[in-house]
């Protein structure tokens, strides 16, 4: 049923993480009877898993609700919950671009957190109009008057009206829908114009292909439209249009301007439909996509390869099914002396990484193996060229580089001001230079650093926690590429050198972590058939040196009465194990080994 | 038919060596006489002719000299059949021993192999074994005044207080007894002895001093004239034992007896460890086929004289594959392998670490 356009608001939520996005989510569906009450499961729109664990929001969702207002008219609210982390900035602004307002929630005992900023300057650039709810006020330690004046203070925002709810006892929901009627504009729609709709998401499905999520700005789009990806070509026949309820999809006979819908046509091929691209119809096509599209680039590149060579494809088809999602993530194949196949995989920051890596280790059953994670750096050579480097193996020879050049992050943390000391131990040992400080609050802190991405990547923001016993928030742009002494470690094992180990690193540090890397594998290399050395060196010159001693024997049983069957198990049980081991030359590390390395921070 | 190599196990002992985790049982008279009959009665049905027999266990000797030559009665043999029978001294060797060597000898035993384990007595006591030296300097005496003088003594390797010093006088009695043959096994704590259960309080020496303890007797024995020819096992030249060599070069043997093993037609199979099903004439367990080139290869490096190229191809009618040359080769540079145009064999160090150096000159690359 046609609802008249004026009806419509079609709007996200936007908060810092943890201060109750998804909980609030609920209770909007709850309130509008979206969804039955047994139906209820606790963050219904986070449907993986992985997202219900973590407590964060990794993929763009949408639902359609009904809401019958105080004005007694019947409104249609479009809710398209964003992910709630900096990693994924393009897809909140994808998001963001396709509604036109957006719920800030604020946490009343927390207050304004780095990303509650963040996140309101990425809606104000999308014209958002803002409303403030401030949640949790069933909390002990909440003070909602305070929160109030933070966000007035800080961010500019009048929250005299602002809702005071608690999204997990479902107190003053009501409000926050009254708000979002009452504040929230209408699209401005027509329907007469070219088809326009933005992509904010799409999903995979094995029975409909692709599902696409779109926000149509003008125009209409219905089943057997000839549909048009403005960015990448693709035409496909619409099969389907419809809107996305709490728990199962609608059909409908086409969506309109103003409206937030799916569309499949059965779209097979990964990245035909990508995140901000525009759709039109060939049969009346727009002249010009909508603003904003963008190929994200990756910051952050590592080495993903399959514990076991033989899960090669299996990797592949992973890969590509999470790229259809996840415009974000690149990958291209790779080969490694050490790993052997596998890919040099692109991401949007560490998170990113850890969750790509997590969905493939749960959703496709996949044991992985990554390598250190390294940014971009840019290498200046001696004959005025310049490459970009995002893998150490590809590090150029140091004879011909001019000087090095790495990214650099305006990284701003808050916290509780108790912690300013530790926090700043913690920015300058990462290469920090402090810009300023700005008291939001008598007691809470904004520190303006700028960080060298690749000592924010790996384990930043764990050290950053633990420091401040979780109360400190963090959140980062990247800003420009600057001079650094940098140098590519490379491990040798028994002369070898194992490629998936090496990484970029500032000289100054170069010492300390060599030793590191050597104590480390020296622990976890079990002892073999002879002697390893392990060396860790900067070009030709090694650094630090460690050595496995060789094995002297193993088991030399008895062959009682001529029993071959239990030699033969033996042998058996000895080729599995090598067979689980990684081979540089004639040397078997066990994966562990790797792990150690990787996995090695700060606190080791 | 080819005459094979024929084992028998008798499963029975006075009392278990805390280290043995081989089959064993006390014996009882009525238990005993059926095991024999049964054993008998699988030689006649067997139909083949023997050119090498072993008795193992357990303690075969305690079953008697008399139930020996019964059981040798009904085995076919070739005239220049091995006849090996393990004694335990404690046994064959007391002062009261009822057992008859000369018995033995016409039944055609013509080999001994004797558990001497250590000839210091205080190591030997910490091993839990029965008797002393002297029991087995009697019981050799004694095969060898019934005509027997073909001996192997069995030395055991790692053992708790276990020095070079202890070592040596072991070895200079097993070459004063003049012992043929001797077999040095390094101790494994298997985990379902009672020496896992206390082998913290054992004093045994550490994996170094284990090692170099073996590379000891490895020099100690040569010196003595006990020539390496397998991983544990040392002779005077043409002393190797027959019948323990045709495991390590793929030959067929029938066993015979609870738990014990057989490769007979190019299948492998083998009794269960019961000692009545066995009487009752439970059938043996199928354990699939055996003398494949990777078998072949993997018991072939157990001996000195290794991986004979000649050999491997009159078999299988091919070359050793590249890729096992080129892994050679390779453990060659580490001194763990010897590659000469003949062959391929493992160094001493090499057989220190075989189950790993086989393991990998065996996986495919």
């Amino acid at each position: 049923m046609a609802v008249s356009k004026d009806k419509i608001r079609n709007f996200c939520i936007i908060a810092h993480i943890d201060h109750g996005k998804s909980t609030l989510a609920d209770r909007l569906l709850e309130k509008t009877k979206s969804v039955a009450l047994r139906d209820m499961t606790a963050q219904l729109l986070d449907k993986m898993d992985l997202e219900r664990e973590r407590g964060i929001t990794i993929k763009a969702h949408a639902v359609k609700l009904n809401y019958l207002a105080e004005d007694g008219e019947e409104y249609v609210l479009n809710l398209i919950d964003t992910p709630g982390h900096v990693d994924f900035n393009y897809e909140v602004s994808r998001s963001l671009a396709a509604c036109e307002g957006a719920v800030l929630i604020i946490d009343a005992s927390q207050g304004v957190e780095a990303q509650t900023l963040a996140n309101t300057y990425l809606a104000l650039d999308h014209d958002l109009e803002l409303v403030p709810v401030i949640n949790k006020i069933d909390l002990p330690s909440a003070d909602p008057d305070r929160v109030a004046a933070e966000v007035e203070d800080v961010i500019g925002l009048d929250c005299s009206e602002a809702p005071r709810v608690s999204a997990k006892t479902g107190v003053n929901i009501e409000q926050v829908l009254e708000r979002i009627v009452k504040d929230v504009p209408a699209p401005e729609a027509n329907d007469d114009l070219p088809l326009r709709a933005l992509i904010f998401d799409s999903v995979y499905d094995s029975y409909k292909g692709v599902i696409v999520y779109v926000r149509v700005k003008e125009g209409k789009i219905k089943p057997g439209d000839t549909m048009r990806m403005m960015a990448t070509g693709a035409e496909f026949t619409v099969v389907e249009t419809g809107y996305m309820r709490a728990t199962i999809p609608e059909p409908c006979k086409e969506l309109t301007a103003g409206e937030v819908g799916y569309i499949t046509a059965s779209i097979k091929t990964v990245g035909d439909a990508r995140v901000g691209d525009t759709v039109t119809t060939v049969e009346n096509p727009a002249s010009e996509p909508l603003p904003g599209y963008r190929k994200v680039n990756p910051m952050v590149y590592c080495g993903v390869y399959p514990a076991d060579g033989a899960d090669y494809e299996n990797l592949r088809d992973a890969l590509e099914k999470l790229q259809l999602n996840d415009a974000a993530l690149t990958y291209e194949p790779e080969t490694s002396g050490a790993l052997g196949f596998g890919f040099r995989c692109g991401f949007l920051g560490l998170l990113h990484l850890e969750i790509i890596q997590e969905r493939l280790e749960r959703e496709y059953d996949l044991d992985l193996v990554t390598t250190i994670p390294s940014v971009v750096y840019k290498i200046n050579l001696t004959d005025g060229s310049t490459v970009e480097i995002d893998n150490p193996t590809h590090y150029p020879d140091p004879a011909t580089i001019a000087s090095c050049e790495e990214p650099f992050t305006d990284a701003h943390i808050y916290a509780p001001s108790e912690y300013v000391g530790a926090i700043m131990d913690l920015c300058q040992d990462r290469r920090g230079v402090f810009k300023n400080m700005d008291y939001i609050t008598p007691d809470r802190v904004d520190i303006h650093y700028e960080l060298p991405l690749n000592e924010i990547i790996y384990d930043f923001f764990d050290s950053l926690k633990s420091r401040t016993r979780g109360y400190a928030s963090f959140d980062y742009e990247i800003s420009d590429y600057r001079r650094s002494n940098l140098v590519k470690l490379d491990v040798l094992l028994n002369g070898d050198i194992v490629d998936a180990l090496s990484f970029i690193i500032h000289s100054e540090k170069a010492y300390s972590k060599a030793r590191k890397i050597a104590e480390r594998l020296k622990e976890h290399i079990p002892r073999q058939m002879f002697e390893i050395p392990i060396q860790i060196g900067i070009g030709g010159k090694i650094i630090a040196r460690e050595t496995v001693k060789a094995m002297r024997k193993d088991v030399l049983a008895k062959c009682y009465g001529g029993d071959i069957t239990r030699k033969k198990k033996l042998l058996e049980k000895q080729k599995e194990g090598k067979k689980r081991m990684r081979h540089f030359g004639t040397v078997e590390v066990p994966q562990e080994a790797f792990m150690a390395v990787l996995k090695l921070d700060d606190n080791d | 038919m080819n005459p094979i190599g024929l084992y028998i196990h008798i499963p029975f002992c006075n009392g278990k060596c805390p280290y043995c985790d081989f089959y064993s049982v006390t014996p009882k008279s009525e238990t005993v006489e059926n095991y024999i009959n049964a054993v008998c009665k699988r030689i006649d049905e067997s139909g083949r002719i023997y050119n090498t027999v072993y008795f193992g266990g357990g303690t075969p000797s305690l079953i008697g000299s008399d139930n020996i030559a019964k059981i040798m009665s009904h085995i076919s043999r070739t005239p220049d059949c091995e006849a090996t029978l393990e004694c335990n001294p404690s046994d064959t060797g007391a002062v009261n021993s009822e057992f008859d060597f000369s018995v033995a000898a016409k039944s055609g035993i013509n080999r001994i192999s004797m558990g001497l384990q250590s000839a210091d007595d205080c190591e030997r006591k910490s091993l839990g074994r029965r008797g002393g030296c002297d029991d087995v300097e009697r019981a050799i005496a004694r095969a060898n005044a019934a005509g027997i003088d073909n001996i192997s003594l069995d030395l055991m390797l790692g053992i708790p207080n276990q020095t070079e010093e202890s070592l040596k006088k072991s070895i200079e009695f097993c070459k004063n007894s003049g012992a043929k043959h001797v077999s040095a096994y390094i101790l494994k704590i298997e985990e379902t002895t009672p020496f896992h259960k206390i082998k913290d309080t054992l004093c045994l020496p550490d994996e170094d001093a284990t090692c170099d303890l073996y590379l000891f007797a490895v020099k100690e024995l040569e010196k003595a004239g006990f020539y390496q020819y397998e991983i544990s096992n040392f002779s005077q030249k043409d002393f190797e034992s027959r019948h323990n060599l045709k495991y390590w070069r793929c030959e067929e043997y029938l066993g015979i007896g609870a738990s014990a093993h057989s490769f007979v037609d190019g299948k492998r199979f083998y009794y269960e460890r019961s000692i009545d099903g066995f009487i009752n004439g439970n059938p043996s367990v199928d354990d699939g086929f055996g003398g494949d080139e990777e078998e072949y290869i993997m018991l072939a490096l157990r001996l000195s004289e290794g991986l004979i190229f000649e050999n491997f191809k009159r078999r299988f009618s091919k070359d050793i594959s590249e890729d096992l040359m080129q892994k050679a080769k390779e453990l060659e540079k580490h001194r763990l392998a010897r590659v000469t145009n003949k062959n391929i064999s493992l160094t001493v160090d090499g057989f220190l670490v075989s189950n790993s150096v086989i393991a990998r000159l065996l996986i495919e690359s």
